[in-house]
């Protein structure tokens, strides 16, 4: 229904033998920052012998909520616009499911996920209303629902509190046990992985697909090109709002998960998102790039962090390494696609 | 009529605040037809493609589509109806692939590659991103995407401006077909030349109203002409110049000399000189390079080739600072694009010349304010609201873009279309401004889109058409029906009998761009 043109592209002839530069061209980045991320971890291994698959599985717990920030970030930037409530959010949903479970039954837990991920989502779209409708800049917009979430989340818990039910906690602690697999292996597959991948997933690749994950990158990149084209520019933008609300209550339950608790404070998650956004090729002014690059970032700005805490360096001076850092890739960055481009 | 029209639209008028930009517009196209919708600038040709492409809503009218009433509030209503454009500009998205660009908008594939094909693009790769590709493909890449959905009415607006000659016969051979297949073209262009190979009928637009349908047949374009300036044809003979007012003699070396000057695809071969006390301008239609132009001399872009010379030096311009210290300064037809809107009259007339005074240090505030005032009251601007120049009336603001200039005691000022858009009598001072600045020895580049005011200001007349100059006139010539012809890239003192359309062999496209660099002028 989304798209009746789709049977014209069964069995189209793709150019093959180009398919190889294709993607080359278009993961070179994600490519870059997979290979800057193996880099890391060989020099981590080198810091630190004896850093084995359970410290990757923390580094993976940890980057949980950071990842789900990010993809909130991501679905937004590539529409052209910018969420500054991503942290606040993910700090209301972490409360509110936190409070909910508390004293609650482990199958009550079963209708607090899906209430809280719907609200994360009826968030989001009321920010992209807001934009929308009364033509307030989104940087304005997201900054009032800022503070609106973090106050609220304040009011539904007033400490860090509450609790997570077993089975949540239970999601994201050990490894996925494969059969056939030898351990050495398996034990390098944490669960906290195969969730983020699996949740990301099952929201970025069909929308990746549909017409409605076209829209959200044309109207990025060109709004009067995508008004032009036939795309309902307005409610596209609520969409890729709503869908940053939802991708940052998921990462709200990740807080819960790994904590068992929730803390109406928001974490660092809003400018360590911009950074991966930034650092995994998504154009700040939107139509470009994907949710792989930005993910990987988050997983690359993490171990780098790491590897400082490992040199026990002054956690001041990490900050100023990690911005250093940042603008040192994108500046390569920029400077390796005008080299493509000349040529 | 025998046959009912496919798409009838009457009594369009679209308002926006107290300006009309549309009055009372009406069209009427039949099945396989190519019909021509052709008007001066500002006639509201292109508020009217707005309207019926749903890219905006008509305050009033009435539009039938196979005579059904039809509400067109989105491009994609206009598409369901049948109703496809193509624009000047590429409505690709920049950033996803030609394939993406297909299945945002529902076109099948293979009809859209088939018809790639056809208008001679055979190695297209449809998973290169529309960024990568060159403007002109893109263009025609837009119509096969059209085409590809078979639309009962296609809209074409200037859709051969940009192309290169092979692809541009390509494009009307395409469109001479749609014809016969019993769909309907609309094709707005800028050139005769095309219109008598390709249309049927054309309708003209003056001043948002539609003024007539007539039949393309040979020796009609002297009345399209004459219907596209309506009554305002009257011969207005400008006596020469009063002693006081006439142009310095000229020197021996011009004050502003362009050879060969190219920009992009935009300007192709555009060479002038300017004079002390002289008033130059520049007549011609929408996006014939005169942006360009002004943008090269102002400095803000590079030109791809040619040279500027300012008092027999060559420079060249790097920055806008350049132009300025060389003596060129750049008055936009947009206010907005020269002025810092919220800060106040003064500071704005001092921008430009407060850096001049000195580079470092304090600005000597007596100095500026000295030269402030004088201009304000050479200029005579309104300052009771001087606090903030956004509170100006746009006469007003028009005028301190001129005045900033005249305070710093600029030698050459590069005018576009100063006068758009601001009431009668602040036009006229600015006219008076403009003669007397020339008066001082100064000399003047005037670009106006409002073919009257020539007389009223220009020692002479600069024609530029296709990226080229086509013809420079002395002022007596340059009446409006001379200027429009000119500026259609009509040769001068063409009688109507001896027309281009009378002219078999002029139907094809080659000739269409040969015969703006083969006609006559270019000499000044």
């Amino acid at each position: 229904m989304f798209f009746p043109g789709e049977r014209e592209f069964i069995g189209f002839d793709f150019a093959r033998g180009d398919a190889m530069s294709h993607f080359l061209r278009r993961q070179g980045w994600v490519a870059g920052l997979f290979v800057l991320f193996v880099v890391l971890f060989i020099i981590t291994r080198l810091i630190q012998p004896a850093y084995g698959s359970g410290d990757f599985g923390s580094l993976v717990r940890a980057v949980l909520p950071y990842a789900f920030a990010v993809a909130a970030q991501t679905v937004v930037v590539i529409a052209g616009g910018i969420d500054l409530s991503v942290a606040a959010m993910m700090a209301l949903t972490s409360v509110t499911a936190a409070s909910m479970m508390s004293g609650a039954s482990e199958e009550y837990a079963l209708f607090v996920v899906p209430f809280v991920l719907a609200m994360g989502f009826v968030l989001g779209a009321i920010n992209g209303m807001l934009i929308v409708i009364t033509r307030v800049p989104d940087i304005v917009v997201t900054l009032a629902t800022l503070f609106v979430l973090q106050g609220a989340a304040l009011l539904v818990l007033d400490a860090p509190g509450g609790a997570a039910a077993d089975w949540l906690k239970a999601l994201i602690s050990g490894t996925v046990p494969i059969p056939g697999l030898p351990d050495g292996i398996d034990a390098w597959l944490p669960k906290a992985l195969l969730l983020l991948i699996v949740c990301l997933c099952i929201i970025w690749i069909p929308l990746r697909r549909s017409r409605l994950g076209l829209s959200i990158y044309a109207i990025g990149s060109s709004e009067l090109a995508a008004f032009r084209s036939g795309v309902p520019v307005a409610r596209t933008r609520i969409i890729a709002y709503a869908l940053s609300g939802l991708f940052a209550a998921f990462g709200g339950l990740a807080l819960t998960m790994s904590t068992g608790i929730g803390a109406p404070i928001p974490g660092p998650y809003l400018l360590a998102s911009v950074a991966a956004v930034v650092l995994g090729g998504v154009a700040l002014g939107g139509g470009k790039g994907g949710l792989l690059g930005p993910i990987v970032a988050v997983f690359v700005l993490r171990l780098v962090r790491t590897d400082l805490t490992l040199l026990a360096i002054d956690p001041n001076l990490t900050a100023i390494i990690e911005g250093a850092i940042m603008v040192a890739v994108v500046m390569f960055g920029a400077f390796i696609t005008m080299r493509s481009r000349q040529s | 009529m025998t046959s009912n029209p496919l798409l009838d639209a009457t009594g369009v008028a679209k308002n926006y605040g107290a300006v009309a930009a549309l009055r009372n517009a009406s069209l009427s196209v039949l099945p396989g037809e190519v019909h021509a919708l052709m008007g001066a600038n500002g006639a509201g040709k292109s508020t009217l493609v707005k309207i019926l492409t749903g890219a905006i809503p008509a305050n009033a009218g009435r539009i039938l589509i196979r005579g059904e009433a039809r509400d067109i509030r989105s491009p994609a209503a206009a598409r369901r109806a049948g109703l496809l454009p193509v624009y000047q500009e590429p409505s690709l998205i920049p950033d996803l692939d030609v394939l993406s660009n297909l299945r945002l908008t529902s076109t099948p594939v293979e009809p859209f590659r088939a018809w790639v094909r056809e208008l001679g693009i055979p190695d297209l790769d449809i998973r290169d991103t529309a960024r990568d590709i060159p403007l002109a493909v893109l263009r025609v890449l837009d119509l096969a995407r059209a085409l590809a959905v078979e639309p009962d009415v296609l809209l074409l607006d200037e859709m051969t401006a940009a192309l290169p000659a092979n692809l541009a016969e390509k494009v009307l051979e395409v469109v001479r077909r749609q014809g016969d297949s019993g769909r309907a073209v609309i094709f707005i262009s800028h050139r005769f030349v095309e219109i008598s190979a390709l249309c049927d009928r054309a309708t003209v637009l003056r001043d948002g109203e539609t003024v007539g349908v007539v039949d393309i047949v040979p020796g009609v374009e002297e009345k399209i002409v004459e219907l596209m300036l309506g009554t305002r044809i009257v011969k207005t003979h400008v006596a020469a110049r009063s002693a006081a007012q006439k142009a310095v003699p000229a020197p021996a070396r011009p004050r502003l000399s362009v050879h060969n000057l190219r920009v992009g695809t935009k300007l192709n071969d555009v060479s002038f000189d300017l004079a002390d006390g002289e008033v130059a301008g520049v007549v011609a239609l929408e996006g014939q390079g005169q942006d360009e132009l002004f943008a090269a001399l102002a400095g803000s872009i590079r030109p791809s080739g040619g040279t500027i010379e300012v008092d027999g030096q060559p420079a060249k311009f790097s920055h806008p600072i350049d132009a300025i210290r060389a003596g060129l300064a750049y008055v936009p037809g947009d206010r907005a694009e020269a002025l810092a809107m919220q800060r106040s009259v003064r500071e704005n007339i001092a921008l430009p010349f407060s850096a001049a005074l000195r580079n470092w240090g304090p600005i000597a505030m007596r100095q500026e304010r000295a030269k402030v005032v004088s201009a304000i009251e050479r200029l005579q601007i309104d300052t009771r609201a001087q606090g903030e120049v956004q509170r100006l009336s746009g006469g007003n603001q028009q005028k301190v873009t001129i005045a900033r200039w005249v305070a710093a005691d600029t030698r050459t000022l590069l005018c576009f279309d100063p006068t758009r858009g601001i009431d009668v009598g602040t036009k006229q001072e600015i006219y008076k401004l403009l003669r007397e600045v020339a008066g001082h020895g100064k000399s003047v580049l005037f670009y106006t889109s409002e073919l009257e005011e020539v007389q009223r200001v220009c020692d002479r007349v600069i024609v530029i058409f296709g990226g080229r100059v086509v013809d420079i006139f002395p002022v007596e010539e340059a009446d409006e029906p001379a200027l429009m012809r000119a500026a259609y890239g009509l040769p001068r003192g063409a009688k109507a009998d001896i027309g281009i359309l009378a002219d078999p062999h002029c139907s094809s496209p080659e000739s269409a761009s040969s015969s703006a660099s083969t006609s006559p002028g270019a000499t000044p």
